[in-house]
């Protein structure tokens, strides 16, 4: 440690690991997992969710999961929520797709219409 | 830094071991893993997250979803539920608020703003073993701020004006200890670090260098610099295995990244800790018993002075200080003395850690700011008196503390109040005592203990202690007389004014606030009547009891 902006670049580094569990949170995605979305795929889903978010070193960004809505077909079903914005609700989200809407809404607020199951 | 979308905290304090916390910890990890969410969920083991009776404590995050009292099925079933499927077992949740635990849609009630953490900011929301976790909780800008911003008359000032006074026991103001040591020469100066935690039912040191490790090492090379040492030492309980292991692996991490060791943050200036055992002997929480213990001689306390001050360990210029004060250092430098001086009281600023034991609901760890009533702890915090009984007595900072009673529950807890209701804060510990228990059981518990750590070395403590035990033995089988109580206080008083050390000196707290405060029921044993009935003509404690039953 040979000054203080040594020190900065380790908390810059660190700080990704723990601001989870300080309440900060700019966008929230919540993944369907009730036992129709775990059949239709949404486990590779948030697999690619995260490994996005991982890449992309995003910061303030809560994934959680959800039980079934009651649009079985729909599933995998994703929502994301940007803070002050309404809820975005995605149908049939692929991992793919996934990676889209992360590249567009997460990232630059662009809401994917096409995969838009609802929205409010 | 790989992304997880969950993490689970686990708390790894004492209590929590005690409950197999450990055990919990390794069957969520096992499951995370047989389920396949390795790389989605991380487990992570943390300090003390405060109610240690409803431990092994479980925190969910992000949701900030609080499990209590966490056995193996109760694992399984969160993991199932909770991780897999994003489904919080309600059942399993703690009731109660933590003061740690924060969440996006924080709901928290009045109740709980009470508690105010700057000793345990981080403790139950960092993994104690990653020295990363704490660096992204501002560790270490303190030391970094001062060994390149301040000069070491500026921290010394900092302390000073922050008002901040030793948290062990003996309240000295702590600027004013910094620069005494400073303004002595010398060509080595060591800090100490007193980890040597004996008063009965005072177990908060443990649990910060337990949750918090990094805090305290910073504490100490800040002071260090602030002084011009270059060695510290951190003396602690031989039996505080999980706070040697984490600490002992901080100075690792500390030493590896440079924050330990020589030319730190390029200033020129060195410091490095080592860590001293002790076996265990109460009277070595006694600074220069501590510090002869530490020279490997026997853990006797010195006549005074010299204070260690101007001569203390290898007759050398030593600070020492108790690990919560230690802890108070860093928040203090980073944050200025006036943002300190916005805690507490003006003569008292700032919080302080209490851990919260016997009849009361809620037992475990808390921080405060000073000022705060016995009742706001009791009643608030500690959730009221079990099964329907009501509040008899409280004692305050250990054996070596004053006996409260229900009278001075709306006092404000700060040194000046306590001190002119006969007691101390002494060392955090908080002994809430029910209408079950006898006043005078409770006397010969306290004395027996104070006989059984006497080191022996002067007259009015080895002796004092012992014919005060007899005096309330006597007293519980209804065989003593005024003439027996007269003769306890004034060897009380004797002890007082003569003993070498704070141990004699202090039986006169306990002791006095009893006979003070609970006058109706000691007279009443002197014409056999023990209201609670535990008392009888036959006693059994003539064969001396235990001490360890205080």
């Amino acid at each position: 440690m040979k000054s203080l902006d040594d020190l900065k670049k380790i908390k810059e580094r660190a700080q990704a690991m723990t601001e989870l569990r300080e309440g900060k949170e700019d966008v929230r995605i919540v993944v369907g997992m009730g036992t129709c979305g775990i059949a239709a795929g949404a486990r590779d889903t948030l697999a690619a969710i995260m490994d996005e978010i991982n890449a992309r070193s995003l910061r303030h960004v809560v994934v959680t999961q959800a039980g079934c809505i009651g649009m079985c077909e729909s599933e995998p079903i994703v929502d994301v929520i940007r803070q002050g914005e309404p809820k975005v609700t995605y149908g049939r989200v692929t991992p793919d797709k996934a990676r889209q809407i992360i590249a567009s809404h997460v990232v630059n607020g662009q809401v994917v219409g096409n995969f838009v199951i609802s929205l409010k | 830094m790989e992304f997880y979308r969950s993490h689970v905290l686990v708390c790894g304090g004492s209590p929590c071991v005690a409950a197999g916390c450990r055990a919990v910890r390794v069957e969520i990890e096992r499951l995370v893993r047989e389920q396949g969410l390795d790389r989605e969920v991380r487990v992570v083991e943390t300090g003390c997250l405060g109610p240690c009776d409803q431990g092994p404590i479980v925190v969910v995050y992000p949701e900030g979803t609080v499990y209590h009292r966490v056995n193996m099925g109760a694992a399984r079933e969160i993991v199932a539920e909770h991780l897999v499927k994003g489904r919080p077992v309600t059942r399993l949740q703690y009731a109660g608020e933590l003061p740690s635990v924060s969440t996006a849609d924080d709901k928290r009630t009045d109740y709980f703003q009470i508690q105010k953490r700057i000793v345990l900011e981080n403790v139950g929301l960092i993994d104690p073993e990653s020295i990363e976790e704490y660096i992204a909780r501002d560790g270490y800008l303190a030391l970094g701020t001062a060994l390149t911003n301040l000069r070491p008359a500026d921290v010394i000032e900092t302390v000073k004006r922050s008002g901040l006074r030793g948290r062990g026991g003996a309240a000295f103001p702590s600027g004013a200890k910094l620069e005494f040591t400073a303004r002595t020469e010398s060509d080595q100066k060591y800090i100490i670090c007193n980890a040597d935690e004996g008063e009965p039912g005072t177990f908060k040191d443990r649990l910060i260098l337990e949750g918090d490790p990094h805090k305290v090492i910073e504490g100490m090379i800040i002071m260090g610099y602030a002084v011009g040492a270059t060695h510290g030492y951190i003396y602690i309980r031989g039996e505080y295995y999980i706070s040697i292991e984490r600490i002992e692996r901080a100075i690792r991490q500390a030493r590896w990244l440079g924050l330990l060791g020589a030319n730190l943050f390029g200033s020129g200036f060195n410091f490095d800790i080592e860590v001293k055992k002790g076996a265990g002997a109460y009277v070595c929480g006694e600074e220069t018993a501590l510090i002869e213990s530490i020279e490997g001689k026997r853990g006797i306390p010195r006549r005074k002075p010299p204070y260690p001050g101007t001569s203390g360990l290898w007759g050398k210029p030593t600070v020492v200080n108790n690990v919560e004060t230690i802890a108070n250092i860093p928040p203090i430098i980073l944050n200025g003395a006036d943002w300190y001086r916005g805690f507490g009281t003006s003569t008292s600023p700032g919080t302080k850690v209490f851990t919260l034991t016997g009849n009361v609901n809620n037992r475990g760890l808390i921080e405060v700011p000073m000022g705060i009533t016995l009742r706001e702890v009791i009643y608030g915090i500690g959730g009221g008196i079990p099964d329907g009984r009501s509040f008899k007595m409280a004692q305050t900072g250990g054996t070596a503390g004053g006996c409260l009673a229900e009278a001075h529950l709306d006092m404000p807890m700060d040194y000046e109040s306590m001190q002119s209701a006969g007691s101390a804060l002494g060392s955090g510990a908080l002994l809430i005592i029910d209408d079950s228990h006898c006043i005078v059981d409770v006397a010969c518990s306290l004395l027996h203990f104070f006989a059984h750590e006497s080191c022996g070395q002067c007259t009015p403590c080895r002796e004092g202690t012992t014919r005060l035990v007899q005096i309330f033995d006597k007293l519980r089988q209804f065989r003593a007389t005024q003439a027996d109580l007269d003769l306890a206080m004034e060897l009380a008083t004797v002890m007082l004014r003569s003993s070498l050390c704070a141990l004699g000196q202090s039986v006169v707290v306990p002791l006095g606030t009893i006979m003070q405060h609970f006058e109706g029921e000691i007279q009443a044993h002197l014409h056999g009547k023990c209201s609670v009935g535990l008392c009888h003509g036959a006693c059994d404690c003539a064969e001396g009891r235990p001490a360890e039953n205080v």
